[in-house]
């Protein structure tokens, strides 16, 4: 492939101060580096710790299929949940990992309608890491239902004319959650393929064996790069992300009206849409920039991923964050200007009662450590923004574990009161799905281009027809 | 390459985005119809360069998006309140308020299927035969260059009028695509 003669003119008009911004792509490299820098990650030997990851990994997830396989067997039992605590750690994971999907979502269709152009460098992999949650998302709410094969036959939870001749219930949220997490899987994969068809055509066209070439084309669906192909495509392009955004803004809403709809205090409130909306943007981006932070060093991408974006991310975690503290203190507030008894009881017992560790925990990691990122100090310290990253992705699984659990565990009659421990299960089951989430995204790693490449070429200067270094020339016409 | 191969196009190798914007122009304005320009990425302008009209792929988007709509809001209707109704605590068999959150996910789901199978069809794509594509230079289509491809099938192609105007916008490497 041609690594040579990249022409780009070394003397570069340097643009008004005003209008100048540290560029996205560092060191001005050219159109072919990129190409070769990103699909060398793909191409390359497979790295040593590459193989010690994905066994760790495997691992992990072969414990989880393990625990799933005895749950079936056994019955929701070996389980610690049980009346009145009914909902535990198997809906805690749910809300958890399709939060940790949103950001991806954000990443690449907000800010591709805000036209923010950083987002090039991050969405690719941001995409993937949503796919992959998800996956892992959609496990646990039909694993919870105990008697899976109900869950998973056509007619439960899809509408398919079965031999029970009845319907799914239309007026449950539950019902809903099928219809937008489904919904949001499927969008999110046509999305994330459509991004992918461009770069494939470039992993064909780098194909050395006849094996890669065929598969890499066979997705590519031909594409030669035509212009007119790209005005569609574009066109496509911009549509989804249109589309993608009341999506995204839709399914965590209506996640939350699993729990808003019922009348459980502690549950029944009108700020969960938007609360949960920004609390997954927030635990999404936690968990982007742990992926992401040990990506951009192993694979020496700094340049593409540079310290810039790392600060972006850095302040919408920030700004997400700001309205996850605002929404637990309005949580509070509306607790005690309500005026119901049962709904201040429910919010007292969440900060002082027996789960009050879960409850500061919670507060220390969402609404504290965020703004340890109104300083620049802290936003450009790599070591500094992953560990702030995994403080927010603990603190916001105890926050779905805190709604979730707190609100359950005493109800109307405290003869039943609770107090909910969870079983080695639950634990490994967990802990279990984040070695599928890794498997899924080392395998994207190794045979996908982790970044956006024609995209990054895009919002370079030389891709500008405009620029100086695009070919126009000096003198301001083109 | 076999001799007995039919010329196809005459394809030019630019550098840059600017050439080929200004190239783009030029071709446009000689008044041909059927060539193309291939990039490694979308180049912001070409597409009035080329006198290339609005994509018209919202249009699937909006067929998709109705249908998905009015599928979901007939579906619950249908299913809730005439073929298999289930009265619970006197709340209505079908109201549109409680059909939104589906009837919306289905709006959404179809609109993008339609988005992308309208994408598709409009660039006839998947096509994985085309004659740019066997070509050896035309790997860096995909890399770092970018190339402008006139068909011989255009009613104003000429060989030496045709490759002589390519050159004269800047065009290199001027070769022929065999089909």
């Amino acid at each position: 492939m041609a690594h040579s003669a990249h022409n780009v003119p070394t003397f570069v008009v340097a643009p008004p101060p005003e209008l100048e911004r540290e560029p996205l792509v560092h060191n001005q490299r050219s159109f072919g580096w990129i190409s070769d820098k990103i699909a060398g990650i793909a191409e390359g030997k497979t790295p040593t710790w590459w193989w010690i990851a994905l066994g760790i990994s495997v691992t992990g997830m072969l414990m989880m299929f393990g625990m799933i396989a005895y749950l079936i067997s056994t019955g929701v039992g070996v389980w610690g949940l049980h009346q009145p605590t009914a909902w535990a750690w198997d809906i805690t994971n749910f809300v958890f990992w399709i939060g940790i999907g949103h950001a991806g979502t954000l990443i690449s269709a907000i800010l591709c309608l805000l036209r923010q152009r950083w987002r090039t460098s991050i969405n690719r992999a941001a995409e993937a890491m949503t796919l992959f949650a998800v996956v892992c998302a959609g496990i646990f709410p039909v694993i919870h239902t105990g008697r899976v094969w109900y869950a998973l036959m056509p007619g439960f939870l899809i509408p398919f004319p079965n031999a029970n001749v009845i319907w799914p219930q239309f007026r449950s949220p539950l019902l809903w959650d099928v219809f937008a997490v489904s919904t949001y899987g499927t969008v999110s994969l046509l999305f994330w393929f459509t991004g992918l068809i461009p770069d494939l055509a470039t992993m064909r066209d780098r194909a050395t064996t006849k094996l890669k070439k065929f598969l890499y084309g066979l997705f590519a669906m031909g594409w030669t790069g035509s212009n007119r192909h790209w005005s569609n495509y574009e066109k496509a392009y911009l549509i989804l992300a249109g589309l993608s955004t009341p999506l995204v803004l839709s399914v965590h809403s209506i996640v939350s009206f699993d729990f808003a709809v019922s009348q459980v205090p502690g549950w029944h409130t009108t700020i969960f849409p938007p609360y949960f909306v920004a609390g997954a943007i927030f635990s999404g981006f936690g968990m982007v920039l742990t992926l992401l932070i040990p990506l951009r060093s192993i694979c020496k991408l700094e340049d593409v991923i540079t310290t810039r974006h790392i600060e972006l991310m850095c302040k919408v975690i920030l700004a997400t964050g700001s309205m996850v503290g605002y929404a637990y203190g309005m949580e509070f507030f509306i607790a005690w200007y309500g005026g119901n008894p049962y709904e201040l009881y429910a919010f007292e017992n969440r900060a002082f009662g027996p789960y009050w560790w879960a409850y500061w925990t919670m507060i220390t990691c969402n609404v504290i450590s965020p703004h340890l990122f109104w300083f620049k100090w802290s936003r450009t310290r790599m070591w500094f923004v992953f560990l702030v990253s995994i403080v927010v992705n603990i603190g916001m699984w105890f926050e779905r574990f805190v709604i979730i659990v707190t609100s359950l565990h005493r109800d109307y009659l405290p003869s039943s009161w609770d107090y909910f421990h969870p079983t080695y299960v639950d634990v490994m089951t967990f802990i279990g799905s984040f070695g599928l989430f890794c498997t899924l995204f080392l395998l994207f790693m190794r045979f996908l281009p982790i970044i956006a490449i024609a995209e990054v070429k895009a919002v370079t200067p030389q891709a500008d027809p405009h620029h100086p270094l695009g070919g126009a020339k000096l003198g301001g016409a083109h | 390459m076999s001799t007995a191969a039919r010329p196809y196009a005459l394809l030019a190798e630019f550098d840059n985005p600017a050439t080929v914007m200004h190239a783009a122009e030029k071709i446009r304005d000689a008044g041909y119809h059927r060539w193309d320009v291939h990039t490694p990425f979308p180049i912001h302008g070409l597409d009035g360069a080329m006198g290339l009209r609005d994509s018209k792929v919202g249009w699937f988007t909006f067929i998709g998006g109705t249908s998905g709509f009015t599928l979901g809001m007939l579906m619950i209707w249908w299913m809730g309140k005439v073929d298999y109704a289930i009265p619970v605590g006197g709340k209505p068999l079908f109201s549109p308020i409680f059909a939104v959150p589906i009837a919306y996910e289905l709006t959404i789901l179809l609109g993008a299927f339609g988005t992308l199978f309208g994408m598709f069809f409009l660039n006839r794509l998947p096509k994985h035969y085309h004659p740019v594509l066997k070509h050896p230079r035309f790997r860096n289509v995909t890399h770092d260059k970018i190339y402008v491809v006139i068909e011989n099938a255009d009613p104003k192609f000429s060989d030496a009028e045709t490759r002589k105007l390519l050159e004269n916008v800047g065009g290199q490497h001027i070769e022929v695509v065999e089909d």
